[in-house]
This record gives structure tokens, sequence and C-alpha cells, in this order.
């Protein structure tokens, strides 16, 4: 069985699933009752001078029958005691001297940020997480994702916190940025000693039409939040993705955060780079318990590949993160149906047609049918292929994808309700690799059709 | 009427067999020709696209009523979750931790009246989850990759002899056997699995299949079959051997002797040929290549509890016309009603508030069977009326196999012939003797005999483990 365990920044974790500072890390009580199931860490939510909190406080975005795709929040940091916190912090690392417990803190001044460092480290804290990230209602304080998003003010508080901290500094950044690498540098320059991210998306979910107010609503009105939950992996995965490929700023780990509700989604972040990872929303909506799948399935993906431990997988994907213009151009891709899965919705056609490039085919038309339906490009023939899957009803026509045209997008694929039913096929194009970066460097870039403009000003550079 | 042809007794019959090298060897045993080789498979095996779809339908509820309707406890959202996770070896995990029995379970368990039967989707009037196929699903495609998903505790050197290969037995040698344990099972027919590999629907299981998931059972850990072995009350040859010895030999004793031979009507008639006891019929449906049943047009079948479904069902798809004989109403009927429906659907004829009171012959041959009108169950004067046919299956209960349990001192039956236990332990009068599945509760489903067997190998475990743990630790 694989090694789950970590070294992030020097601390040890027993595995790298942690809680992110959030309601599930928010008391004593519930941090021991996840450990208990298995997560391997928690980062408390943030503390800092208390604040009051509203009700009501969430919104979720549903997708057709998918509830709480996405969640966003309008909370603030802890709204308890500072002693209370302290008291259960030190109460679970005495009973869980093993587990990784993380104090999460956002304060104003210097003086505030020395004061709260000392207090949290001695109660036993194993590291601290500096919460530059939150969107809302603290940033409007000067805190939070507004510093953040400010390189230099988050290299010179992180700078306070590197000074005087004795236990590793991990900065958590906002994703409400331009271009993540700013801060990610900043970070760098500043000494501290690792990176969480994402914290939550600028968002309003929705607006109630009856009362025109925004959700979730407090009373008359409402304010933006913060957008967190399977939808905004993309974010963190590029986010993440940006930083483990920088040469500097890699060198830093990272604890990856934003959407993980799955083995898989921790393996993927792991892939790109995390050594660590943090969930909140998938704890929201399913409990703690999720983390017995998480812990099963990363091992079995481990041993199934041949790794021995958590090191061995991370950052194999980051080298595969290329610009766009190291692709290869001459790759080609079609789409490929399985008459045995196909169920005959037709939605590939539809999405083919409409959005994307015309080559998906409905069996048995007449060339008439096929030109009135839309089509441009008529292949000499379309075969009739019948619906081979068991129980299919008799007249179930699978569609038929012309691979002359099909330009290998993966629409098709996306849209089709049957897992696995079409697949993209790797065709040989015949022709050499060869990516635009080549064809710049031969000045050999330019794709004919273009503004006459444009082809004026090269010639002009190309006589200069 | 013999339990298996000749021909398959001389494969496997009293020969020691435990699996090597994961060679099929139980499987290997069974002839080609047999009858349930035609019957389809009701619910086949997902494929991963429709196991993936069905179980992102799950609500992945806490506190889940499917668990709580599951004999075993099987966590049941939590192996959906890992399904649409493609976690499938940990789904598999979670069903087998709970029930190592947990594929044929997914296919013969009635999820109707169990799981799937308190899924929150039918309070939302929508279709259940459809929980035995998933279950299948996950164990089967696990199992097919990669069947090494648990490891064996070290030797304990403690010996069990578990009596009957039926589902019982299995799940007591399993578990006990992953526990460190060394666990002998005695078998007196020449295949194990009892019921569940002769006796379950077709449709639903084939003989290999249980045979299969045996050898992954038997692989778990230090487990011998004996099959073709009889315990009795004295040793009277080579294929008996006496409780007192077992006893002796062994630490602890489990006893699941399932049911005994069909009952009969006693009417005119019944003997002979042409007359089958129901269990005896589809034991070699299942398993014997030389049933014929291509002579039969018509069958009654007598009885209305889910063994008379099953054989009115299993003989209607094979083409038969076939007229379930019940001797009170349908609302009476001790079968499920979703079999009774599907065995319907698939032709089969029920005649309520009829009773057999002779079986007619010419020239030996059955051409008929008299059937008299009833009352509250009760044959009553007039309106009788001959169905003719030339197959009568004889469904009304099987006998008990329980007499020999008395061989084992302390052991006592109840009036109906079962075995008594306590009900936390399944411990019996002796405190070494444990028991549970059918031959306990009088005739039940495979997961009960597997939750008894849970239970008692728990208890076994203890007591084992207390007999050797220090004075005073
Ligand atoms: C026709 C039929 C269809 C069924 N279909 C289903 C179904 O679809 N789903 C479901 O859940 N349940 C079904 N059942 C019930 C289910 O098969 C039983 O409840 C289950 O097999 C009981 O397990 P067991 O271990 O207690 O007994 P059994 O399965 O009966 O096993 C007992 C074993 O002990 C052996 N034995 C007995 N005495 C001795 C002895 N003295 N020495 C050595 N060996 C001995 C027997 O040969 C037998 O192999 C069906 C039953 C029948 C009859
Ligand atoms: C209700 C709520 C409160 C949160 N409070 C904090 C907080 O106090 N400090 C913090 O650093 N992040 C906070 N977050 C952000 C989470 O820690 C996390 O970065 C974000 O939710 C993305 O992860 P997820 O997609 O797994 O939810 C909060 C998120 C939610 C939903
Ligand atoms: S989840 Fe709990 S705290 Fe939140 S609104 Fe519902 S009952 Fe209240
Ligand atoms: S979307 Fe998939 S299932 Fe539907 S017609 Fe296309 S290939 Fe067939
Ligand atoms: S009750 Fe139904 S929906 Fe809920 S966990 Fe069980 S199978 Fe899933």
């Amino acid at each position: 069985m694989a090694d789950l365990s970590i070294d992030f920044a020097g601390i040890k974790s027993p595995n790298p699933f942690w809680l992110a500072s959030a309601p599930p890390a928010n008391t004593g009580d519930q941090v021991m009752r996840a450990f208990d199931v298995g997560w391997g860490g928690a980062v408390w939510k943030t503390l800092g001078n208390p604040i009051v909190n509203v009700s009501s406080r969430f919104w979720a975005n549903d997708y057709g029958s998918t509830r709480m795709m996405g969640l966003n929040n309008i909370e603030l940091i802890t709204d308890r005691p500072l002693d209370v916190n302290l008291r259960e912090m030190r109460e679970v690392k005495r009973r869980y001297p093993k587990h990784t417990l993380i104090a999460s803190l956002m304060v104003d001044t210097k003086e505030e940020w020395r004061e709260i460092i000392k207090k949290v480290e001695d109660v036993g804290v194993d590291g601290l997480e500096l919460n530059f990230g939150c969107p809302h209602g603290m940033c409007e304080r000067g805190m939070g994702s507004a510093v953040g998003a400010e390189p230099k003010v988050l290299q010179e508080i992180a700078g306070w916190a590197v000074d005087c901290a004795r236990t590793p500094v991990i900065i958590k950044l906002t994703p409400n940025v331009g271009d993540i690498v700013e801060p990610g540098e900043a970070v760098e320059r500043s000494g501290a000693h690792a990176i969480s991210l994402i914290n939550t998306v600028k968002s309003i979910m929705a607006v109630d039409l009856d009362r025109m107010v925004p959700l979730p609503r407090v009373g008359g009105a409402s304010t933006n939040g913060g957008y967190c939950g399977p939808a905004v992996k993309p974010i963190a995965l590029h986010m993440l993705g940006e930083l483990t490929r920088h040469p500097k700023v890699s060198r830093l780990p990272i604890s990856g955060i934003g959407g993980i509700s799955t083995w898989r989604d921790a393996a993927e972040f792991i892939a790109l780079g995390a050594t660590s990872v943090q969930v909140c929303t998938a704890v929201m909506h399913y409990g703690y318990r999720i983390v017995e799948d998480m812990l099963e399935g990363l091992s079995d993906y481990l041993d199934s590949q041949g790794m021995r431990s958590i090191e061995e997988l991370r950052g194999r994907a980051v080298q595969n993160y290329a610009h766009w213009g190291d692709l290869d151009l001459s790759y080609r891709v079609v789409a490929d149906i399985d008459p045995v899965k196909c169920i005959g919705c037709q939605l590939c056609y539809v999405a083919c047609m409409d959005g994307a490039h015309q080559c998906i085919h409905l069996p048995g038309r007449t060339e008439e049918q096929s030109r009135k339906a839309g089509h441009t490009h008529i292949p000499a023939q379309v075969p009739d292929i019948v619906a081979l899957g068991k129980g299919a009803p008799a007249g179930v026509r699978v569609p038929f994808v012309d691979e002359e045209e099909c330009i290998g997008c993966n629409l098709c694929a996306l849209v089709c309700p049957v897992s696995g039913c079409i697949s993209m096929k790797e065709l040989p194009s015949g022709k050499p690799p060869e990516t635009w970066n080549d064809r710049v460097q031969r000045g050999d870039d330019v794709v004919p059709g273009g503004l006459d403009a444009t082809a004026a000003a090269r010639a002009e550079r190309g006589r200069a | 009427m013999s339990d298996v042809s000749d021909a398959m007794k001389g494969a496997v019959a009293g020969t020691a067999a435990k699996g090597r090298d994961g060679a099929p060897f139980l499987v290997a045993a069974l002839s080609p020709g047999r009858t349930e080789e035609r019957y389809e498979d009701k619910h086949p095996r997902y494929t991963e696209a429709e196991a993936v779809t069905e179980a992102n339908r799950c609500l992945y509820c806490v506190d889940a009523p499917c668990i709580k309707a599951c004999p075993t406890e099987i966590d049941i959202p939590t192996f959906i979750h890992k399904i649409s996770t493609g976690n499938v070896r940990g789904a598999a995990r979670t069903i087998l931790t709970a029930n190592l029995l947990g594929q044929s379970c997914g296919q013969v368990c009635p999820v109707e009246v169990l799981c799937a039967g308190s899924c929150v989707y039918n309070t939302w009037d929508r279709d259940p989850i459809r929980i035995g196929r998933l279950q299948r699903y996950a164990v089967e495609t696990a199992l097919e990759k990669n069947p090494a998903l648990f490891q064996k505790k070290a030797p304990t050197g403690k010996r069990i002899a578990c009596i009957g290969a039926g589902p019982a037995s299995l799940a007591v040698a399993g578990w006990l056997a992953l526990e460190g344990h060394r666990a002998v099972i005695f078998e007196r027919k020449p295949l194990p699995g009892g019921l569940n590999t002769l006796g379950v629907a077709p449709y639903k299981m084939k003989a290999d299949e249980s045979l299969g998931e045996i050898e992954w059972l038997l692989s778990l850990g230090d487990i011998e079959l004996r099959h073709g072995v009889s315990v009795a009350a004295e040793a009277r040859g080579p294929h008996e051997i006496a409780a007192r010895s077992l006893l002796e030999e062994y630490d602890a004793v489990f006893l699941g002797l399932g049911l005994g031979d069909d009952s009969q009507l006693n009417i005119p008639g019944e003997e002979g040929e042409g007359v089958v006891g129901a269990v005896a019929f589809v034991e070699r449906l299942k398993v014997d290549p030389a049933l014929a049943v291509e002579g039969v047009r018509r069958a009654a079948v007598i009885g209305g509890g889910n063994t008379a479904l099953d054989v009115a069902h299993e003989l209607a798809l094979l083409g038969v016309d076939v007229s379930l004989i019940y001797r009170r109403g349908r609302a009476a009927m001790t079968g499920y009603a979703h079999e009774l429906d599907s065995a319907r659907v698939d032709g089969a004829r029920l005649v309520e508030d009829r009773a057999p009171v002779e079986v007619l012959r010419e020239d030996g041959r059955v051409v008929g069977v008299r059937l008299a009108r009833t009352e509250g169950g009760r044959p009553v004067a007039g309106g009788e009326e001959v169905l003719p046919v030339d197959l009568v299956a004889v469904s009304i209960g099987q006998s008990r196999a329980t007499q020999v349990a008395l061989a084992f001192e302390g052991v006592a039956l109840d009036g109906r012939g079962r075995l008594l236990v306590d009900e936390a332990t399944g411990r019996t009068g002796n405190p070494r003797v444990w028991s549970g599945g059918d031959c306990v509760n009088g005739g039940d489903l495979v997961v009960t005999a597997v939750a008894d067997g849970k239970r008692a190998a728990r208890s076994i475990h203890a007591a084992l483990v207390d007999a050797t743990s220090p004075a005073g630790a």
C-alpha cells in the first residue's frame, strides 16, 4: 500500500487531506470528529479580532439535478472569542499530536500580527496560514484579498510574519487577481515558506426576481460573496499550474484548494504540483465521511500506477502544462461513436451542427434533406449503422461522423450522455510535428486570408 | 432422484478441493449442457457508464434507510458514492467487509423488499436506486481486476469446523480465515454453495457464478473444503464424520445445515416418475446435464411460496405451459408479489383456492392432476376438476435436516425442528457450537444466512481470542 504521508514545508502530516479554513474547521469538536474519520489535518477557521456575521450567508448554484455545483458565502472570519478558539486548539493538538493543525490568521497592524502569531504558536500549532484571500467584507477593511491583490503590501505583511514566526508561514492567495504569478512571486520574495490557493472567487449568485434583491438576501439587500465548490476547480487548477511551472515560485510547497470533492480531484491537484489539498464545500455538502473514499481511492490509484508515495505523483503533470505556442499543430483526432453504446439521443448531432463543424450526419437522409438541414459538406456515403446496444429498439440509428471534416474539437464526446460512447481517436495527419513557435521562428506564421493592414505592416517589417 | 449426475459426482466427490493458482477448480467441475445455460441473465452486470450514471443518482443519504433494510448492514451510500468517483475497488471493499457474499447477494437478494424497497426515492414516488445491480457491478469488476482485496491476519493455530457449505457456513469460514484461524468445511454434496449454487433461479444467478465466488472466498485464508462428507451422529464409512470427533478435533463448530428434502403431498399417484420435489428439480435444472425437459409440455406447480414461484417461472421460460396451484387466495401467498408478477408476465398461470387430491397416471406416465376446490386452504367436496399435465412439481416446503445437531451435546431444537440459538451471538446450548441460516430461521434468504454467519463469526472469534489471551488481560 502506498505511503500517503507528506512533508509540507517541514510539517509532517499523516495524509494530504486537510480541512480548509471554513465552517468545517470552526470548533475543536468538529476538527476532532474529522480527525477520527481520517482527515490528516485542519486549517482552523480564520482567527482575528472577532466580527459579527450576518444571517443568511450562503447561496448555491444548482445545475440540472446536481445541487450545489457552486457555493457562495458572505461569511467573515470566526465570530468566536479568540481565547475560546485557542483553548480548543491546544486541546486538539494535545489529543492528536500527529495530526496537522494550522492556524489561519487575519489581522491588520504589525503589532496585531506579532501578538496573534505568538498566541497561536504558544498553543502548539504546526504552522500559520495568512488569509490574504477573503474577497468580501474583510477586504473593505484593508485585509484579506485587499492584501492578496497588492503584491507590495503582501510582501511586506508576509515579511512581518516570517520575522516573528517560529513555525512555517503559508500565504493563502486570492484568485481575484489578473495574474496569479504576481502575488506568487511576492510570496517567494517575502521569505514565506509555502502557498495555499485558492480562496473564493468574487461572485453574485442570483437575483430574487420578486424582491429584486441579489442572493443570499440579508433583509432587503445583499452583497457580493465568495464562490467555491466543484465549479471553481478549473480556476484553482490553472492558478496552481501557473505557480508550479514558475521557475522560482515552484520551489515553495503548495496546498491546493478549490472544488476538491473526490480522490480523483485531489490526485489531479497533486499531479499538478500540490503537496497537500484542502477541502471545504464538499465537506459542507456531504460531511467528513467523504475522506474515506479520498484516502482509499488515492491509495489504490497510487498502487495501480506502481507509485509508492504521494511524492512520486507530485508534479508529474507540470511539465506537460505547456504554452499554446508549443502545442503540436499537426496532431489530429476525430470523433468515433461506439454503436454498442449509442442510445440514439442525437445530442452529438445537434451540438456538432449548431456548435461545431456540421460533420455529424443522421443516417437515412437524402442529399437534399441533408442540405436542407444545414450540411454544406456531404460525404459520398452515410452508412446506415443500427444501434447495437442490448435492448435497443429496432430502427435506432447511430449518427455518422464524417472524419474528413471532423476538426476533433471534443464537443460531441462532451455532450454525449453515455460516458465512453464517443471517443476521440488519433489519426495520422501525415505531417511532421510543428508548433506555432516553430513557425514564428521560420517566419512562416501567417495564415492566408487576413487583414490587408496586417500584411502591409509585416511586409514593412520584413524590408526593415 | 439423484442429486447430480453420476458423471459430475465422479469429477469432484470425496476429494479435498483447495484453490491453487487461482485456477477455476470448482467451476471446472461443472459439466456443459446444463439446462440453466438456456436462461438469460435478467439483470446483467452494468457497464461502467450505466453504473456511474446510476450511482450519481444516489443522494448519499445519511443514516440511510437502505442500510437499515440490509440484514448485513452494507454501507450502501458509501459504496455507491465510491462507484461515482471511480473508486470501484473501494466500493467492493465496503460491500465485502460487511457481506463476504456480496457478489451473489447483488444478484439474488430480493432488493424490492430489502434495501431498494426502503430507498428514499420510493417516498418521492420515483424509481429507487438499483442497489443490487450496482453492488454486482462493483464486486465483479473489482475482483476481476484484482481478487486480492483483503489481507489475512497471522495464523492463530485455532481450528473451526463448518458443517454444510451453504452461505451461512461460507460466511463464517471466510471471516474467521481473515482473522487467521483455520476453517474446514464439511459438505455432503459434491458441490459447495448450498441452495445458493443449487437452488437460486438461473435467470438471477447460475451455478458457475456461485462457484466462482466460492473459489474467491476459499482463497481468503486457510480454508479447506471437504465435499462428499456428511456429518452424522456416528460415522458409518469414509464419507461420514462423527459429531463427537469434530468436537475433539476443533476449537469450535458451526452448523449451517440448511433445510432437508422437499415435503410430499401424500396423495394417490404421487410416487414415481413425473412428480418431482421442487428443490430437487431446480437442483437438476442447475447442474445436471442429464435432466431432460423437452418432453414436458404442461406442468402443475403446487405451492404458494417463493420456491413455487421460481419453479413456475423457470418452467414458463422454457416454454412449458405452467399452472401454479395454490390452496388459498393470492393475498395469502408467502411468495413475493413482484416475483408472482414477473412469473405471470413470462406466462405462468395462477390457479387460486385449489388443491391437488390425486395424480392421474396412464401406463405409469403422469397425465393429469385432480384438483379440489378449497375453503380456508382445505379441500371441500364438490367441483373437482382435472388439469391435464405431464409434470407435477411439489413445492409445499422442505423438511428439516437438523436431527444430526442433537449429536452435539447441549444443542436443542424447537418444536418445529429449528436449532435454538442465542439471539445476539448465534451460540447454541453447547458453548463450542454455533449455528445460523435456514436451519435456525426455518428457511429465509442468502443474505440472512450471511448475516447469521457474520454474527456467529464475531462471537466465535471473540471466544477463541478470549481463550488465548492471558488470564486477567
Ligand atoms: C428454489 C430456491 C430458490 C431460492 N432463491 C433465493 C433467492 O433468489 N434469493 C435468496 O436470497 N434466497 C433464495 N433462496 C433461499 C436461500 O438459498 C437460502 O436461504 C440459503 O441458501 C440458506 O443458506 P444456508 O447456509 O443456511 O443453507 P443451505 O444453502 O441450504 O446450505 C446448507 C448446506 O449444508 C449441507 N448439509 C446439510 N446437512 C449436512 C450434514 N449433515 N453434513 C454435511 N453437509 C450438510 C447441505 O448439503 C447444503 O449444502 C432460495 C431457496 C430455494 C429453495
Ligand atoms: C462559508 C465559508 C467560509 C469560509 N471562511 C473562510 C475563512 O474564514 N478563511 C479562509 O481562509 N477561507 C475561508 N473560506 C474559503 C475556503 O477555505 C476555501 O478556500 C474555499 O471554499 C475553496 O475550497 P472549496 O471549493 O473546497 O470550498 C470559506 C469558505 C466558505 C464556503
Ligand atoms: S444549516 Fe443549520 S444553521 Fe444553517 S440554516 Fe440550516 S439549520 Fe440553520
Ligand atoms: S450523443 Fe451519444 S448517445 Fe446520443 S446519439 Fe450521439 S453518440 Fe449516440
Ligand atoms: S436510500 Fe436510496 S438514495 Fe439514499 S443512500 Fe440509499 S440508495 Fe442512495
